[in-house]
């Protein structure tokens, strides 16, 4: 029998060849519809205390939005042809949609994870860890949408961004939001305790929030280190979201989304064979 | 529904080097209680594992309500209700919503599982605490509340992983009380423990494993008499060393455990006659009991 095919079992685990003498394993979906509980149950919790938890993913983005953009604001002029707060809110809105993405994949769904053991509970029903993974991976990025958009409406709302020509950044607002969700996933599912959360924090996402054209505009780096951010998902993201919000067109869009769509989809499948070495052993 | 529940044959695990699950085979029939017991690390918590299509095994067959696992595990969970050792509980949700939530997992509709949560409540004795934060619950009621989660699909089969760890005296025999409610409706429970008189209460037939080896099988009546058919008599109080010296030649056996010397005697009359009226000596004579099955089994002295 060749045992370098993949076989797809009920279990929702798909198993590939054997490698080093050991079998890789995929946690994959049940099938297109089961995760939607494990997002519902997320979604029932989150709704019992939806207005704080609202104002605390809102709030820090806003100081920076408001701090920076009004005090250096005053320094600084225009960038890039707009006032700086016009430039910046493009920026908060992407680095929001990373921040709230990445928190709840990695802080509460550690929670859900490994201290309240949410997901074997789930997984002793139909349900499996696969249908488990993308249901947190979509909650995640549901949020990230949730924080994306609320600034992205505030921005609009006084006259920093531009409508209707905003309402493209929403897709794109999806997809970093799934992309950055299942690239935190991949650090829960290494995570031994809480405090492994802090490398990923200040050794990743912190240099990419800084380098990322957030808070100036990516030309004003060295050429290395451009080439550098570039690599990593929050430049595309800007990229993307910016020029929507100052209505302009958009350049080099499907390589910018060529790149979220490849983080999305390689972060999650490492933490799908990741979870299925912790979880189901 | 086959007349099998459950059924293992020479299932076997590894963790690397370490072989936690050897050749085991065993089948449970459907409406019976099973016990799996074992000293700890003998494997039990794998071998549900592996019940329930969570963990793979290296090798052998197991079919869970009739369907083959690890690759028909989901069609299988379907129809089966865990209790897991760890009480794993939603925090964010009331007791009630405990219910709902975990209704929709099984794919049951909202209004299917809310026409369920108050006999469930009822049966669980937590009429007065639907609507109770999970933190508010004592160990008692958190154990209730996990056995009519695991009821929301109507299993078949009940798999339960120490039921009663951990639980008072009265919270234990109300446990006990429900499960045999159940067993009477014709479920089918395996449980894991750790307290012979659980087993020896609950359970048609049992299992015991050691080091994921099979030692003993049978109904636990049948295993006391099998492995020890006489009964015994305890002593502490003493130098359990120089009494065995003494009582030796009237019993048929005798093991020390700690501070206590255990006689088998076909007749207490000679044992007891020597202990009578000896001063600092605490003795007691009673029929055999599958604790000493266990100890008699897996080694009286500490293993650890």
């Amino acid at each position: 029998m060749d045992t370098s095919s993949s076989v797809r079992t009920e279990t929702g685990q798909r198993r590939t060849g054997k490698r080093h003498g050991r079998r890789i394993r995929f946690a994959m979906p049940s099938n297109g519809s089961h995760w939607i509980a494990v997002w519902r149950r997320n979604y029932l919790v989150w709704r019992k205390l939806a207005l704080a938890s609202m104002f605390g993913n809102l709030a820090d983005p806003m100081i920076y939005l408001f701090g920076l953009g009004f005090g250096l604001g005053l320094m600084v002029g225009h960038v890039a042809g707009v006032p700086y707060i016009d430039f910046l809110a493009a920026g908060t809105v992407a680095s929001s949609v990373m921040m709230s993405a990445t928190f709840e994949a990695m802080y509460s769904g550690f929670s859900r994870m490994h201290v309240q053991r949410t997901w074997e509970a789930i997984m002793h029903t139909p349900l499996t860890l696969g249908d488990i993974v993308i249901g947190e991976i979509a909650w995640a990025a549901s949020k990230a949408v949730l924080s994306g958009a609320a600034i992205m409406v505030v921005a609009g709302a006084l006259g920093y961004a531009h409508f209707p020509s905003m309402l493209f950044a929403l897709p794109v607002i999806a997809l970093a939001g799934l992309a950055f969700a299942s690239l935190a996933m991949i650090v829960t599912a290494l995570a031994p305790s809480y405090d492994f959360f802090m490398f990923y924090q200040t050794l990743v996402i912190t240099p990419m929030l800084l380098l990322s054209g957030v808070f100036f505009p990516l030309d004003q780096l060295p050429a290395g280190v451009r080439h550098a951010a570039l690599a990593l998902p929050l430049a595309h993201a800007v990229e993307l979201i910016r020029p929507a919000m100052l209505g302009r067109p958009m350049t080099a869009a499907p390589l910018h989304l060529a790149v979220l769509l490849a983080y999305a989809v390689a972060s999650f499948l490492i933490c799908s064979a990741l979870f299925s070495r912790r979880m189901t052993r | 529904m086959p007349q099998n529940a459950i059924e293992f044959c020479d299932v076997q695990k590894r963790y690397g080097d370490k072989t936690v699950v050897d050749g085991l085979t065993f089948h449970v029939r459907a409406g019976e209680c099973f016990g799996l017991l074992g000293p700890n690390g003998a494997g039990k918590t794998t071998t549900l594992k592996m019940l329930l299509g969570i963990a793979e095994p290296d090798a052998g067959t197991i079919v869970l309500a009739g369907e083959s696992i690890p690759a028909r595990a989901r069609i299988a969970r379907q129809r089966v209700g865990v209790v897991p050792q760890f009480d794993n509980l939603d925090p964010d949700f009331t007791v009630r919503e405990n219910l709902l939530v975990f209704g929709r997992y099984f794919g049951l509709s909202a209004s299917k599982t809310r026409a369920k949560v108050e006999p469930l409540l009822e049966f669980a004795r937590l009429e007065n605490k639907a609507d109770a934060r999970v933190a508010e619950l004592s160990g008692g009621m958190k154990r209730r509340l996990t056995l009519a989660r695991a009821l929301i699909n109507d299993p078949d089969v009940l798999v339960m992983d120490e039921p009663t760890t951990g639980l008072d005296p009265q919270a234990r025999h109300l446990i006990w009380e429900r499960l045999r409610s159940l067993l009477s409706r014709g479920k089918t429970i395996m449980l894991t423990t750790h307290f012979m008189e659980e087993a020896e209460r609950l359970c048609d037939r049992l299992c015991i494993i050691e080091e994921g080896r099979k030692i003993a099988e049978g109904a636990p009546h049948a295993l006391i008499s099998q492995e020890i058919g006489c009964d015994v008599i305890e002593v502490y109080g003493a130098a359990p060393a120089a009494l065995r010296e003494e009582l030796s030649p009237f019993a048929v056996h005798t093991e020390i455990s700690g501070e206590t010397l255990f006689c088998y005697v076909d007749d207490p009359g000679p044992v007891n006659a020597r202990l009578a009226g000896r001063q600092g000596l605490r003795y007691l004579h009673r029929p055999a009991n599958l604790e000493d099955v266990f100890l008699r089994l897996t080694g009286r002295e500490m293993q650890e």
